[in-house]
């Protein structure tokens, strides 16, 4: 094979591409399990997501106003599992997986018009200065800019849970939601802001896909990378910065082993397809797991 | 009660009868891999399905499940359908032969269509088109067009029809520009536009500046746009919101007249299980509009290759060729059977890397 058809700095540059709808749609739903919520809706809402951010960018010309028309879309639809579940008491992974039946239904059904339509452009930053740094500047600095948004989001989101006293909060309310209801806090409450970020979250992920990634909208684009993003949270055991490495490595691997089977590699296609997987499971497998958050999955009433 | 309203009572409920006999519209349900708002692969498979529709108008009820997985998922959805009353089911992917030929066993008065496959039963028949020869008007195209020598090739699954497809594109490039290469890789996905987007880029990175897929989604086009001076070809549909550039040109499924047949032969009770193969002569491919960003010349010549693949004067897989491991296949001016074609499972001369087995 020909190792130099792969060009380092381009593959680097791709893997934070492809890893970043898959690191937006996670650090949501890490949010929502560490409140104590499984959401096996994202996605549902990523899909929603896509489909309203592409919406919103067409008829606004803005792919920024798309992002945000996404993150509304995924957080209003979120809002119906929140009330589902913690209202209504339901059963969180038979509504999560209804959730992601009804927005991969309900994006079809909104984005019939605007099949085969183009998405506004949304240029990279190049970044000055720092974009002008050799190796470097082309693998880190010279993307568009949702790809530093997932960044910030992952190093907020880790800051939030870590030290701010919000974070102690929603982490209680995840670990012992009778002690934190004892203690004062409300629970539901807590819970519903969570829900909402996970699906305003996902919504962002869905859009990157469809106003970057593709970038155009055709139903059920998203392919499964909702589950992946469920599967990283878990192996990532709740941690956002693990989670941020589980992202890459899954977009890494993937975007290598195409890499591989263009320039020739001598290893059979299947296992190099396989390879992302197998990849991201073997290794934060290895390092060691961590713990569920104690109230996961469980309904809450102040009542019991 | 007289004779007379009894007689009356006696006509009214005949007619009824008759009337409902009538009215009783034949079923045919329609699987599709993908979601029907693809723009390519099962979109024409839908475009087909609403022909039949306004062919026969209220004679027929069209029903379809789109988004069914290749495999046992099919069977289920074969099945349901099968008893839900449909008379006629084609079912548009290469995966679902054995589930169709599964089901049919078990429901001898329904009939199947399979597309691309090759199996075939009393009651299933098989059909294709001959995409082929549309790739081989693509490769004489994008060997004149490539300025990298590097051709990609998105590949979904390592099958004869995307391997006649890689083939032929190959052998017409090959002819027209003996430097040309070509870099394959398999996506494994008829329909994933995230990793076909990501296919595209890694070829483009890797030199490619013409683009070939045989996925089911624009998601490639707009990859190629993005990079801005990368050739594409539409896939199944025309795809022609990408043209003039980078889409050039495009192979175009036109189901429609096969369905519509079909359909009437169900309806007269003539339907036979049956073999149909048809190209570009037959009007089943269809070449899309060649560009302006083509030069005049080489439309004319691509124009010219067309026109004879469709008289059947010349055909696509025409030697001297041989396999890829060099052993000699066809001789001077011999041309590829079907058989061979149908299963074809090796690559010609020329192409590196192996097929995944």
């Amino acid at each position: 094979m020909d190792w130099t058809a792969i060009n380092p700095i381009l593959l680097l540059a791709s893997l934070m591409v492809a890893a970043t709808p898959i690191i937006l749609a996670s650090v949501g739903e890490l949010i929502v399990e560490r409140a104590g919520v499984l959401n096996l809706g994202v996605e549902g809402m990523m899909i929603t997501g896509a489909v309203c951010g592409f919406i919103v960018a067409v008829n606004t010309g803005s792919p920024v106003l798309g992002f945000i028309g996404a993150a509304i879309g995924g957080a209003m639809l979120s809002l119906l599992f929140g009330f589902l579940t913690q209202f209504l008491l339901s059963n969180q992974v038979a509504t999560g997986l209804a959730l992601t039946l009804f927005g991969l239904g309900l994006s079809a059904l909104m984005g019939q018009s605007y099949i085969g339509i183009k998405a506004p452009d949304f240029p990279d930053w190049h970044i000055p200065l720092l974009g002008d740094i050799p190796v470097i500047g082309p693998i880190v600095f010279q993307h568009d800019p949702m790809v530093y948004v997932g960044l910030l989001l992952v190093v907020v989101v880790w800051a939030f849970l870590k030290y701010s006293r919000a974070g102690l909060i929603l982490r209680a309310v995840g670990e012992n939601h009778e002690a934190a209801h004892a203690l004062g806090y409300h629970v539901v409450r807590v819970r519903m802001l969570a829900i909402m970020f996970g699906g305003a979250c996902a919504g962002l992920g869905g859009a990157y896909l469809s106003l970057v990634r593709v970038p155009q909208w055709t139903e059920g684009m998203t392919a499964g990378a909702g589950w992946i993003a469920l599967a990283i949270v878990v192996f990532a055991s709740w941690k956002p910065l693990r989670l941020l490495l589980g992202a890459y490595l899954f977009g890494g691997v993937t975007v290598l082993q195409l890499n591989l089977q263009a320039a020739g590699m001598a290893i059979p296609v299947e296992y190099l397809s396989m390879s992302p997987y197998l990849a991201t499971i073997a290794v934060l497998v290895i390092m060691r797991a961590g713990r569920a958050p104690g109230s996961l999955g469980q309904s809450f009433h102040a009542s019991r | 009660m007289t004779i007379k309203s009894i007689m009356a009572g006696a006509t009214f409920a005949a007619s009824l009868s008759t009337a409902a006999f009538a009215e009783d519209p034949t079923k045919v349900g329609f699987i599709y891999v993908g979601p029907v708002g693809d723009g390519g692969w099962t979109y024409e498979h839908d475009q087909g399905r609403l022909a039949v529709e306004e062919a026969f108008g209220d004679a027929v009820e069209t029903v379809y499940v789109e988004n069914v997985p290749e495999g046992a998922d099919a069977e289920r959805v074969l099945q349901q359908m099968a008893l839900g009353g449909a008379d006629l089911i084609f079912t548009t992917s290469f995966g679902y032969m054995d589930p169709t030929i599964n089901v049919a066993e078990k429901f001898p008065d329904v009939k199947f269509e399979h597309a691309t496959g090759y199996k075939q039963a009393d009651n299933v028949s098989v059909y294709s088109a001959r995409f082929y020869e549309g790739r081989a008007v693509q490769g004489h195209i994008a060997g004149h067009m490539t300025e990298s020598n590097v051709i990609g090739y998105i590949g979904s699954f390592p099958i004869p029809e995307v391997i006649r497809g890689i083939n032929s594109a190959y052998i017409h490039a090959k002819a027209v520009n003996p430097d040309v290469e070509f870099k394959v890789v398999w996506a494994y996905t008829w329909f994933d536009p995230a990793k076909e987007a990501e296919a595209a880029t890694v070829l483009i990175e890797q030199g490619a500046d013409v683009i070939l897929q045989h996925t089911d989604s624009t998601a490639p086009q707009a990859a190629a746009q993005a990079a801005g001076n990368v050739v594409t070809f539409g896939q199944a549909s025309d795809m022609a919101e990408f043209g003039p550039f980078p889409r050039v040109s495009s192979i175009i499924d036109n189901w429609g007249p096969y369905y519509v047949a079909r359909t009437q032969a169900v309806m007269d009770g003539t339907w036979e299980s049956t073999n149909t193969w048809d190209g570009i002569g037959a009007g089943m491919v269809g070449i899309g509009e060649i560009t302006d960003a083509v030069p005049a010349d080489v439309k004319a010549s691509a124009e010219a290759l067309r026109d004879s693949l469709a008289s059947g004067e010349y055909h696509a897989f025409t030697g001297p060729l041989n396999k890829q491991d060099g052993t000699a296949w066809l001789a001077e001016g011999e041309t590829a059977d079907d058989g061979t074609l149908a299963g074809m499972n090796f690559y010609v001369e020329g192409l590196t890397g192996d097929i995944p087995q």
